[in-house]
């Protein structure tokens, strides 16, 4: 996927003047609200029309001022997955599924609607009412409906917002089988750092109506220092635990960690805050933490009195918020090796 | 007492003509004008809507009188008409556009409003899966709307039914022509003797208006259902 973009919009006192080309599959747009987000994803989709520039996707004009091309919505062939999923409430689920893909030429309808439904696990819904079903129903129900009219692109505005607290991440692995399976491009739009790095790859940054930076997902977040409170997360994407006395073990690159929440499935993601990482010069010779790793420092980033360090151990990476104080005791610097204790409670599931 | 004469039944009947007519015309109408009332963004949406409803509050005489200077034999529109050979007042197209214009406003208001609480959103979902502007207007719109333009004809058709002012005016009370219920009770009452005739005619009218009420109610309860 190519999409060049070039748009000016004023609405009010706000002004929305962006530019940026992309070639990724799977790209957000990461801003505060108000920010200009949801304008964007609009001018985009074609629901509403910008005042001047050009939108380019795959080296087709959808939208170009100058030229006079203004695509309608539905001549675009870019999905769209709302913050609230509107289903149509005077069609049964399968109707509501089936109403973009009736609407799709032949030639384009490349995902079986069966194929679908298997991924998303919508088949014991298709018979139930719309409004009996839950926040999380929705979302893939809604998301079944645009696939399957196999766009060139998926715009998704915060559709994990309108989902309740403790379940919205339960939709995430639905969601990367989607779009891994499928191989339909995203753009991804959000305020949390969190729903970014576990479904996007590169970030588009977009505030006050500009883009101030494209970069990496996890770059972004490693060098972000307040756009969350909590500071940084590391996300440990892990299979089925073992039992281990009354814990679980998990298989982790090419050691082990000890959690105390079992895993039954065969993808789980904990996350796990950087500063409940404790680092050793050496091995320490008794800890109640469960998790002592060996890891060599990748790299240090300081912030007025925060320090974190990323480590490398054995296969993968992780971050830990320490203090310069710390740092500079231990004399930690690139290249060392370290000790890093983590308690077995330290790890929380987010699905 | 309570018998009807020949004359009777057919005021009954051109009432319920009249009232279908009327309604059937100015249903297409009134959707399209709701619409661009709920949904459109163009100016002087307020002076358009003003003018709609005017005949819900003007006296229907007053209605009746303006149409008569516009469909009369001098009217801009009468004029016209009437090189084509098509004459409107003191006849039945006179007396359903006089319905008609009395009705509209009340058909109106009830579809704005049935329409007005439907999330605009669905519409532009519509159109990101690809339906077209009338496809999405056919297939979410106006299903959506289907029990509010169903009271609006209700509520038109009931109205219409009732209509004395502005028909007198346009259409006169010709017996078996123009005269419909009303016009028919209006006359006997101006009759000596002919109060029973009257409250006969009541009556039907009472239990005429009775039916369509409980014929929108059980419909619209089908409709909820769905």
């Amino acid at each position: 996927m190519q999409l060049d973009v070039q748009l000016k919009k004023q609405r009010g006192d706000f002004q929305l003047d962006t530019s940026f080309s992309l070639s990724g599959e799977r790209t957000g747009i990461f801003g505060p609200s108000g920010s200009g987000k949801s304008t964007l994803m609009n001018l985009l989709a074609g629901l509403t029309t910008a005042d001047s520039g050009h939108i380019r996707l795959d080296g087709e004009s959808l939208f170009d001022s100058a030229k006079n091309i203004n695509l309608k919505p539905d001549e675009r062939r870019i999905g769209v997955v709302f913050q609230h999923a509107h289903l149509f409430p005077h069609m049964s689920v399968r109707k509501n599924i089936l109403y973009g893909y009736k609407r799709t030429k032949t030639d384009n309808r490349l995902i079986e609607p069966n194929a679908l439904f298997d991924v998303l696990g919508i088949e014991p819904l298709l018979t139930r009412n719309v409004i009996t079903l839950s926040g999380g129903e929705r979302q893939r129900v809604a998301l079944a409906r645009t696939v399957l009219t196999c766009p060139r692109l998926i715009l998704m505005d915060e559709p994990l917002n309108g989902l309740d607290e403790n379940l919205k991440f339960q939709i995430i692995p639905y969601l990367n089988r989607v779009f891994s399976e499928f191989r339909i491009p995203l753009l991804f739009i959000s305020h949390s750092m969190l729903e970014m790095r576990m479904m996007t790859e590169e970030v588009l940054v977009i505030d006050g109506g500009e883009i101030k930076q494209h970069i990496g997902t996890e770059s972004l977040a490693k060098t972000s220092w307040d756009t969350d409170r909590k500071g940084y997360t590391n996300l440990l994407s892990l299979g089925k635990s073992t039992p281990h006395h009354d814990l679980f073990s998990y298989r982790w690159g090419n050691t082990a960690l000890i959690l105390t929440e079992p895993g039954l499935v065969e993808e789980n993601l904990f996350e796990l805050d950087a500063r409940e990482i404790i680092l050793f010069k050496r091995h320490p010779e008794a800890t109640s933490a469960r998790n002592l790793l060996k890891c060599k420092v990748k790299q240090i980033y300081m912030s007025g009195n925060r320090a974190r360090v990323e480590l490398e151990c054995s296969t993968s990476t992780l971050i830990a918020q320490i203090v310069p104080e710390s740092v500079r005791e231990l004399g930690i610097q690139q290249g060392c090796n370290v000790i890093a204790a983590i308690k077995a409670s330290a790890f929380r599931r987010i699905f | 007492m309570l018998t009807l004469s020949p004359q009777d039944i057919q005021a009954i009947g051109l009432s319920l003509k009249v009232a279908t007519t009327a309604t059937l015309i100015a249903t297409p109408l009134g959707i399209g004008v709701a619409y661009l009332l709920a949904f459109g963004t163009m100016r002087g949406k307020a002076i358009i809507e003003g003018i709609i409803n005017l005949p819900l509050v003007l006296p229907p005489v007053v209605v009746g009188y303006l149409l008569l200077l516009t469909f009369g034999r001098h009217g801009i529109v009468g004029k016209a008409l009437s090189n084509l050979d098509i004459q409107i007042i003191f006849t039945l197209t006179g007396a359903v556009i006089a319905s008609a214009v009395v009705g509209f406003p009340l058909l109106v208001r009830s579809i704005r409003i049935g329409m007005e609480s439907i999330d605009p959103a669905y519409a532009k979902v519509a159109r990101t899966l690809g339906a077209g502007w009338w496809d999405s207007f056919l297939t979410i719109i106006l299903p959506l709307s289907v029990r509010a333009i169903f009271a609006g004809m209700t509520l038109m058709f009931a109205r219409s039914l009732g209509e004395f002012g502005a028909t007198v005016i346009l259409a006169g009370n010709i017996p078996g022509i123009t005269q419909t219920i009303p016009l028919a009770i209006y006359e006997y009452t101006s009759t000596p003797g002919g109060d029973s005739m009257a409250l006969t005619l009541c009556l039907v009218s009472i239990a005429l208006s009775f039916t369509v009420l409980l014929a929108s109610e059980a419909a619209t309860r089908t409709l909820r259902k769905r």
